[in-house]
């Protein structure tokens, strides 16, 4: 081979090892973060009960209400992966449609519970109530703050990419927001098995 | 006074600085020698030299460098806390007061605790892991060198935020984990348990953060050839180490976050009404606080693992039962945390199912000791500093575990949980193991760092002092705390006839800091003695590893040539054979990764948002946030660009060509 | 060619992995395990205890589903990293999460006056 060749080869195995290094590091960031809820959803286990003589989630949660934001954050957890399949093939527009679909879910996903926060907290059933909402509260809005972490994300990608284009490192980068964002929907299906349904039960 | 500005302050006000003549002698010695440092910095003309080699830098030496400073700093604050314990209890018999007030005893015994484990334990560790970890793996820096530098920066606005609280407000009172009722409003309504809520949480995020680094970095980051079972042990270690960091520390920044949550924000996690329930505090925070322990000591296993083949003269006996030890160590210090509260009155089933995991990790832990021995079985042993460390360890390690088994007994830690029976036990863990440990591969790895050997004779004095002074100290709280003495007093009854034991105590810590200050005489006069004591080869010792290839110093970029590994002790083998472990032609340039700012702007504006924090000054808080997040941003547009900078292939052989030259004139 | 690391990664991007098939599968099944939880609840079609043992297997399931669907592990070349990390991760959740119900549980029974005297009458073959 020549030199430039070599030279050439050089790079891009290293640049591809560095993008194996980093989605990696994501990865590993992810699981940890698994434990950060896990810690929560014990936290949410052992306090549950403890309503201090107010109400339960069975008395609080509206069921169908929950169902359409899940439906919200599934869709767009699919809508993200949509998206990431344009990205591969470079397709610019396409690209910026799904994700700005999934933003659009999202929002509505963090709208709707922003308001059930709302009115809780409007009717006496805030975070100071009890340990029952405390923990509640908690669990439900880190997921909350996550995903307004991921809408911040979100947005700034889709402009680099609209500005950019798919650069090797926004591809990278929308490839670890893509994880991000399944994780989101995964942790999810837990909170409302959880909280909601066995809240129910 | 500030009354207009009540709300924009949050609830920091003028008369928070310190009052009492101890406390306000200490936060002004420091306040002192920060200013003397910025006086002489500015005359000697030495801002930038400190801003470009050292504030700014993404380089793991240097970060593992800045690491132990700090860290050692920290010991020598964590020591005099231990002093005036001992000095109290010394001389507290009563009717006898002592020299302090109780509230002042339970500031020192909560800051020593934390001090000690947050700020030394982790900062000598991942210092050490940061000097050698990469070289070892045959690597020429972490994962991601960015992000090491924000570690460490974060971890040092911890250690800014803590020491903060000695000069404005006060620190907790609650002990080194702050166990809730006493740790909420109710009962610590001042600042003290935020300052400590805050300085954990930062640094543990930095911490954090290396987890993933080094776990990245060992998996995949080795050099050609290099397959998991040829790496290092210190490597293994690390990474069952990093696994842990990685799975438990969230659970820590969990933990914090709800006992602040009730304090700042009146919710009922942990209080004694609403529906809280404060058992579940001591759950959660040892659920990541066994785990913690773990972190600290496998590393020290890491570095005994390499010093005692080296000055055995012999491989490591048992490579693969160590991996296996070590797993077994990660996984079952997962399942143990219960035996940090048998008492709390869990049923007998659950006690008894933790007491045999803790039982059992004991065996993981003998494989290593006795793999360890039969290393030097048969070798040529040389009696050298960091072999004086191991021995003190093995001894006194083996001590320390035993009784650690024996507490494993749920019916005799009743007897003796929170006594002084259960204080010399994990002084006796963490001083023989993580400190002996670092002190140690700081001993070994110095010349490979500095370029120059320490002072072997007065490092083994100093190393006596400290194996003889913390038997001193320690034996006798066995002793006390199997009479009944329970931990954390600060006065007791002179009729219980304690008191000569603690006098014995207090002599073993006046010996074990005789110790420390022969350490500094040693880096004193090792440094004037630094042209005698030169390394020219790179390998002062005839070691067996990679990091031992390079010059001392080693280059920028560590190995100019990334060599290809067959087999473990690579260097070792190359050495026998008479081949060359780097390639010394071919030369290609190399990228390494800029220097940045970002790394200590994170860190300033997560200190600038803890002490908002803290103070209930949350405009602050929301300003410093939004400045993080800036930096990050700001951090990965540069990236973008030009994240690197490039080795030209010349100056790299003539580094090379130097250290040749160097080899050969030694 | 020494630079070239034993542990290159062929496929930055799950470009092999990835197809238009797999998020649609993983779509629809995790819409039919959401479903399927819901209307159970909803509808009580189980007793209590199975009920929750359906919820907990269904959301297992659907974990599985889009871990393998979206997340495409599973898929990786060797050495199977991730996976063992997400391995790991699992076991240290379920220890966590089971651990500390486990054992606040057997506190919260001994250790809570009123908690506790229903406790000792069950003890005594009473209620």
């Amino acid at each position: 081979m020549s030199d430039i060749a070599t030279n050439n080869a050089t790079v891009l195995a290293e640049q591809q090892t560095n993008d194996g290094k980093t989605l990696f590091g994501f990865w590993a960031y992810i699981m940890t973060d698994c434990l950060l809820f896990a810690s929560l959803f014990a936290t949410y286990a052992v306090l549950h009960g403890n309503t201090a003589g107010g109400e339960s989630g069975r008395d609080l949660f509206s069921l169908p209400y929950i169902l359409v934001e899940t439906f919200a954050l599934l869709t767009s957890s699919f809508t993200c992966g949509l998206a990431m399949l344009a990205a591969n093939r470079h397709a610019k527009r396409q690209t910026a449609l799904w994700l700005g679909i999934t933003f659009a879910l999202g929002l509505v996903f963090l709208v709707m519970e922003l308001t059930e926060f709302g009115r809780l907290a409007r009717e006496g059933n805030g975070w100071q109530r009890s340990g029952f909402l405390s923990s509640y509260f908690t669990l439900v809005g880190t997921h909350g703050l996550h995903i307004t972490i991921g809408l911040v994300w979100m947005a700034a990608l889709a402009s680099r990419v609209w500005l950019k284009g798919f650069t090797r490192a926004t591809l990278r980068r929308l490839s670890m927001f893509s994880l991000f964002w399944h994780f989101l929907d995964i942790v999810w299906i837990f909170i409302f098995t959880i909280v909601y349904m066995l809240g129910a039960a | 006074m500030l009354g207009l500005f009540a709300g924009f302050l949050g609830r920091l006000t003028l008369d928070q600085l310190p009052h009492n003549p101890v406390t306000a002698g200490a936060a002004a010695s420091m306040v002192l020698i920060v200013i003397a440092g910025i006086i002489a910095m500015t005359y000697f003309k030495k801002w930038r030299w400190l801003w470009d080699e050292w504030l700014t830098t993404t380089n793991h030496k240097r970060i593992g460098v800045m690491y132990i400073i700090v860290a050692l700093v920290m010991l020598l604050r964590g020591l005099a806390d231990a002093l005036m314990m001992r000095a109290q209890q010394a001389t507290a018999a009563s009717p006898s007061h002592g020299l302090m007030s109780p509230e002042m005893f339970q500031q020192v015994f909560s800051a020593h605790g934390t001090i000690m484990i947050f700020f030394v334990g982790m900062g000598l560790m991942f210092g050490i892991i940061n000097l050698v970890l990469p070289q070892g793996l045959g690597a020429r820096d972490v994962a991601f060198p960015f992000l090491n530098a924000t570690s460490f920066w974060l971890f040092t606005a911890g250690m800014l935020l803590i020491n903060m609280s000695l000069v404005i407000g006060e620190f907790s009172a609650a002990g080194w984990l702050a166990y809730p009722p006493l740790s909420e409003l109710k009962y610590s309504p001042g600042v003290g348990v935020d300052y400590w809520i805050w300085s954990l949480q930062i640094a543990g995020i930095g911490s954090l953060l290396s987890g993933i680094n080094f776990m990245t970095t060992i998996l995949k980051m080795r050099a050609p050839g290099m397959s998991m079972m040829k790496i290092p042990m210190f490597a293994w270690n690390v990474f069952g180490s990093m696994v842990l960091v990685a799975f438990a520390f969230p659970i820590l920044t969990v933990t914090l976050t709800l006992l602040y949550l009730d304090r700042a924000f009146g919710m009922h996690f942990f209080t004694a009404g609403g529906g809280g329930n404060a058992m579940m505090y001591v759950n959660l925070i040892w659920a990541w606080g066994h785990p913690e322990v773990y972190i600290l000591v496998l590393p020290a296993f890491g570095v005994f693992s390499e010093i005692v083949p080296t000055f055995s003269r012999k491989r490591l006996f048992g490579y693969t039962s160590m991996v296996y030890a070590t797993w077994g160590i990660v996984f079952l210090s997962f399942i143990v945390w219960l035996h940090h509260f048998f008492t709390m009155g869990a049923g007998a089933d659950v006690n008894a199912f933790f007491g045999i995991m803790t039982m059992a990790i004991a065996i993981p832990t003998g494989v290593k000791i006795f793999n360890w021995l039969f290393t030097m079985y048969q070798g040529q042993i040389r009696f050298t500093s960091p072999m004086v460390w191991f021995l003190g360890f093995v001894f006194l390690f083996t001590i320390g575990g035993v009784t650690g088994v024996l507490m494993a007994v749920p019916a005799i830690d009743y007897q003796v949980h929170n006594s002084l029976f259960l204080v010399a036990h994990f002084h006796n863990m963490i001083i023989s193991g993580v400190v002996f440990g670092f002190f140690a591969g700081l001993t070994y790895w110095f010349p490979k760092i500095f370029g120059f050997r320490l002072n072997e004779r007065i490092g083994k004095y100093a190393a006596y002092c400290w194996i003889g002074g913390f038997a001193l100290a320690f034996f006798p709280l066995y002793i006390l705390g199997l009479m009944g003495a329970t931990r954390r007093l600060d006065h007791y009854d002179a009729s219980l006839g304690w008191q000569p034991l603690f006098i014995v105590a207090g002599i073993g810590a006046m010996i074990i800091a005789l110790g420390v200050g022969l350490q500094i005489l040693q880096l004193i006069v090792s440094i004037f003695q630094r042209n005698n004591n030169r390394d020219l080869t790179g390998d002062p010792w005839n070691a067996r590893t990679l990091e031992w290839a390079t010059s001392s110093p080693p280059p920028e970029y560590n190995f100019a040539t990334i060599p290809l590994v067959t087999e473990r002790d690579a260097f070792w083998v190359a050495k026998q054979k008479g081949t060359k472990t780097i390639p010394s032609h071919d030369y290609h340039p190399i990228q390494v990764a800029k220097n940045t700012s970002s790394g200590i702007f994170i860190g300033v504006a997560s200190f600038i948002a803890a002490f908002g924090f803290v103070w209930h000054i949350w405009w602050l808080v929301l300003l410093a946030l939004a400045g993080a997040l800036a930096t990050i941003f700001y951090q990965t547009l540069r990236e973008d660009e030009a994240g690197e900078r490039t080795i030209p292939a010349a100056e790299i052989a003539a580094t090379e060509a130097a250290f040749r030259k160097q080899k050969e004139a030694a | 060619m020494e630079e070239v690391s034993s542990n290159v990664v062929h496929a930055t991007l799950p470009r092999k992995q990835a197809s238009l098939s797999g998020y649609i599968n993983g779509f629809i099944l995790s819409i039919i395990f959401t479903v399927w939880a819901y209307v159970a609840t909803t509808h009580h079609t189980w007793t209590h205890n199975k009920l929750i043992a359906a919820l907990l297997v269904l959301a297992s399931a659907q974990f599985l589903v889009q871990v393998f669907f979206f997340l495409h592990i599973g898929h990786e070349t060797k050495p199977r990293w991730k996976l063992l990390l997400l391995v790991m991760m699992v076991i240290f959740v379920l220890i966590l999460v089971l651990g500390s119900i486990w054992i606040m549980n057997n506190l919260n029974y001994r250790m809570t006056p009123d908690q506790m005297n229903t406790y000792m009458l069950k003890q005594d073959g009473g209620i």
